[in-house]
């Protein structure tokens, strides 16, 4: 099948043999890597006036070319002069991204089309053979290498001179410590930060903009994402504070029932529970007021409102601690004093 | 002074030559240039991971010119009015005027997080294309190990890159996973502290996170992913059994100038694709979500599609904590620390695994077609199937709200799913395969249906078979004759044809669009077949 058989049998072509043709050169190449072109065969006789297919293909691929650069300046125009600062509403603006990637992509499609279609169209067609040469080294190198790894040891005489080998154990191995110690700094002592949030007795419950909270602002059936009443309370540096406050109709009201030490925590229809889901941390804050269930939206934990929040489904274990919260003089809600448990998720050292 | 005169045409040969004369490097080259690849499309999975991996080093690149990982509160002031006077992290800010106020940003941002699912995606395809096919076996073990590395550090640099934003459902994302790290025993509050730097949410994460992302974890992937190709190109590449195809060769083209011009056309066309996705297809529009607030979150919080099959694992688990002595183990650990653990430990070491099992010590080189090893593929897809049940339960809300199902049963279901699925897939896989071989095998017995119905002298009609394997019975005869031990020795393993177009039957297409530009070639279905019945025998 191939197109001149007789050069590539022939063992070591001579390379200044003047009739040595370059693709002789190319296969002797080959051959000497090991790799044998065993088909090889022009698409189109280059020595014949180009053909009607040949020249489509020609053509075809500068239009990809062509297409590339046409598009690519689209990208540079469009970049430097289309209106891209972001407006409201529907303007010219919000095409810049769209047309943006339309020309990068129409540029490099036309790369991409145009050597694919060269490759499978205008090269000639190919299969190569290369041997492998798997496995492992010769036996020779095996036992050379083998012995000159083997010689260090000798060489050293680590055999011969133990202390040495002592030496280096004992020397050597806290310079390992050494390399490892400074992230040390990184250690933070958890302390009791788990297990305290920024409520302390009296704190007043705010809301996000530091506003107190009166009963009367929340209607029944109603709810209210509070925070500690201190500064930076309502910030991410009490992200374990945000706490939920329930305004329970009257008739559920009625219905709740919580363990005993739980028994004064709530001010009469009013309860107020960690936002921080006992599960994994997210905020449990979609509350389902006919049902009276919070869920958690990150992996569905549910907590019975009407039962101290114990959790009824999904993969929360534990039910969402209690704030004991009450009234101060002048009518904002306080807390009584901190969570009685650590909230969020749990920890080893957390017993029960 | 004279200067030289300068030939323009003898450039390339003198500048070589120049080289040439200091690093001795023409053979090398040559054998370089030289190196067989192996055509089949599946070889090209690998590469849209890293042709994905290399434009998310460019997109990533322009990315830090703009991004700022502070955590320190400012108050938004750009272009984007709904967020106007809110307070929210440099970090945040930053991504905001990336998307809003840096020409070109968006796009910019677009295609790198389509070009990271794009890598995660092609690393997962191109994983399981060589688990099917066996190309895992020795002696590729090692590259096996440092894909599997690459899919873990692509998971991780994933992560940290959807994280530094520090939007609402990043630090969603973030507050989980200082769950899970709490919730390793023993060490887990103290590890916590050291990685957030203090009780969450802290000052440090993002920027800590930020140094992974750019500068620590694409390091360990640029040494992986070079020592993954290292390897490819001291082993070389597995082949499909085939004509000529042994266990001491490599069939294919020769990388320049046949393969790197497909393999150059095919960077460009992934490269065009996600500029497509990045100009056309919204990702992670963060401005959405606003900055992170520690009682905020949405419904539908879901994270990318290479850390959704955790958080399905996390909602299927039940609630079971451990408690005793006073000591803790929290549900959490086992679906998000245990369960990867065990997952991405035996994926690692699955070629020791499958070699022990078996006793295969063997050298491979050659694929074995998926149907081929019944139990293997069986396994495979029940692991997909687990996998995949974990990922659907990872969106289960989202199931539950679009088709109105109840999330409990949604949940429920996915855990009785992850029990019964497995199973039931393997059993399936496996009586497919042994389907398919026996079809192949009946094939090689009866030859090709070829639609035409003969009537005999005496009244019978018959189909017409094309036979496959020569020399055995006469024609229409179908080889009825084979015996069994004939077929079997006949079955190679390989792709056997099965429709009349492989022998060339219905002659090739004419070339042209509106009106043809050649004469087709005459059809020669008898040459085709004699080449086919040779390749059964060389294949021996």
């Amino acid at each position: 099948m191939s197109n001149n058989p007789s050069s590539a049998q022939t063992p070591g072509t001579a390379l200044d043999d003047s009739s040595v043709t370059q693709l002789d050169l190319v296969r002797e190449g080959a051959r000497r890597d090991g790799v044998e072109i065993a088909h090889y065969r022009p698409r189109f006789n280059v020595d014949s006036p180009k053909s009607r297919a040949e020249k489509r293909i020609e053509r075809t691929i500068a239009l990809c070319f062509l297409l590339t650069g046409v598009a690519a300046l689209g990208f540079v125009a469009i970049f430097a002069f289309w209106e891209w600062k972001y407006q409201p509403g529907a303007g010219a603006d919000k095409w810049f991204t769209p047309l943006l990637g339309t020309a990068m992509a129409v540029a490099l499609l036309g790369i991409g089309f145009g050597l694919i279609i060269w490759h499978k169209k205008l090269m000639p067609e190919e299969v190569a053979i290369q041997d492998r040469h798997d496995g492992a080294s010769s036996d020779d190198d095996r036992v050379l290498t083998g012995a000159t790894f083997a010689n260090l040891a000798t060489e050293a005489g680590i055999k011969r001179r133990p202390l040495l080998k002592g030496a280096i154990a004992f020397g050597l191995a806290p310079v390992g410590l050494m390399a490892v110690a400074p992230l040390g700094a990184l250690v933070k002592d958890p302390g009791n930060k788990l297990y305290t949030t920024g409520f302390t007795k009296g704190v007043r419950l705010v809301r996000l903009d530091g506003s107190p909270v009166r009963p009367d602002d929340i209607a029944a059936g109603g709810i209210e994402t509070v925070f500690p009443g201190i500064p930076g309370g309502t910030t991410n540096e009490y992200a374990d504070s945000p706490t939920l406050l329930i305004h329970l109709r009257q008739a559920d009201s009625a219905k709740v029932r919580v363990p005993a030490k739980y028994a004064d925590f709530h001010y009469g229809s009013y309860y107020a529970y960690s936002k921080i889901c006992t599960h994994a941390g997210c905020p449990a804050s979609l509350y389902e007021q006919q049902t009276q269930r919070l869920l958690c939206p990150c992996h569905q934990s549910q907590f019975d409102v009407l039962r101290g929040c114990k959790p009824t489904f999904g993969p929360a274990t534990r039910a969402l601690p209690q704030l004991p919260i009450s009234v101060d003089s002048q009518g904002f809600f306080i807390a009584t004093s901190d969570y009685k448990e650590p909230i969020g998720p749990a920890f080893w050292e957390r017993s029960a | 002074m004279k200067l030289p005169k300068i030939k323009p045409a003898e450039l390339p040969a003198k500048g070589a030559a120049w080289a040439d004369d200091r690093l001795a490097a023409a053979g090398p080259v040559r054998r370089m240039m030289n190196k067989v690849f192996p055509d089949h499309w599946s070889f090209l999975l690998g590469e849209i991971a890293l042709y994905s991996f290399i434009v998310l080093l460019l997109t990533g690149t322009f990315l830090t010119l703009f991004f700022d990982p502070s955590m320190t509160e400012v108050v938004y002031d750009g272009s984007y009015a709904p967020l106007r006077g809110v307070e929210m992290s440099q970090a945040y800010a930053s991504s905001l005027d990336i998307s809003f106020d840096v020409r070109g940003g968006l796009i910019m941002r677009q295609i790198h997080h389509w070009a990271a699912l794009l890598f995660m995606a092609a690393i997962v395809v191109h994983m399981l294309r060589v688990f099917f096919t066996g190309a895992f076996r020795r002696p590729r073990e090692l590259n096996w190990i440092i894909g599997i590395g690459l899919l873990l550090m692509g998971l991780a640099e994933g992560f940290a890159g959807y994280s530094i934003p520090d939007d609402a459902l990043s630090g969603t994302g973030l507050r989980i996973v200082n769950a899970i790290i709490l919730s390793i025993p023993l060490v887990g509050s103290w590890l916590a502290f050291a990685v957030f730097g203090g009780e969450f949410p802290g000052h440090a994460i993002v920027p800590r996170l930020y140094i992974a992302h750019v500068l620590i974890i694409p390091g360990v992937l640029v040494a992986l992913i070079s020592a993954h190709m290292a390897l490819l190109v001291k082993q070389k590449h597995t082949q499909w059994p085939g004509r000529g195809h042994t266990e001491q060769n490599v069939v294919g083209h020769r990388m320049v100038p046949g393969f790197a011009a497909k393999a150059g056309g095919f960077f460009m066309m992934v490269f065009a694709m996600l500029a497509l996705l990045g100009g056309w297809f919204q990702i992670n529009p963060i401005w959405l979500f606003g900055p992170y607030k520690g009682e905020v979150v949405s419904a539908g919080s879901q994270p990318d599609f290479y850390v959704g099959w955790l958080d399905g694992s996390t909602r299927l688990w039940p609630a079971w904590d451990i408690t005793a002595f006073g000591y803790t183990i929290p549900a959490v650990f086992w679906p998000t620390v245990v369960l990867p653990g065990v997952v991405f430990t035996i994926a690692g070491l699955w070629p020791f695994i499958e070699a022990r099992f078996i006793g295969d010590r063997a050298h491979h080189n050659l694929l074995q077609r998926p149907r081929d090893v019944p139990w293997r593929t069986a396994l495979g897809v029940a692991a997909v199937t687990f996998m995949t049940v974990l990922l659907i339960s990872g969106g289960n809300d989202i199931i539950a709200e679009k088709f109105n199902i109840s999330l409990n049963a949604m949940t429920w279901a996915g855990r009785i799913a992850l029990i019964a699925g497995p199973p039931l897939a393997y059993f399936l896989t496996h009586r497919i395969c042994l389907g398919l071989q026996q079809h192949d095998r009946m094939v090689l017995a009866h030859g090709v249906e070829t639609g035409t119905i003969k009537r005999l002298p005496h009244g019978e009609f018959i189909e017409v078979h094309q036979p496959v394997i020569g020399g055995n019975g006469h024609e229409g005869d179908g080889g009825h004759g084979s015996s069994a031990a004939e077929i079997e020795a006949s079955y190679k393993q390989i792709p056997v044809p099965k429709k009349m177009n492989k022998f060339g039957a219905g002659g090739p297409a004419t070339r042209g669009f509106f009106r043809s530009i050649e004469e087709p070639d005459a059809p020669e279905p008898s040459t085709a077949v004699a080449t086919r019945s040779e390749d059964g025998d060389r294949q021996a």
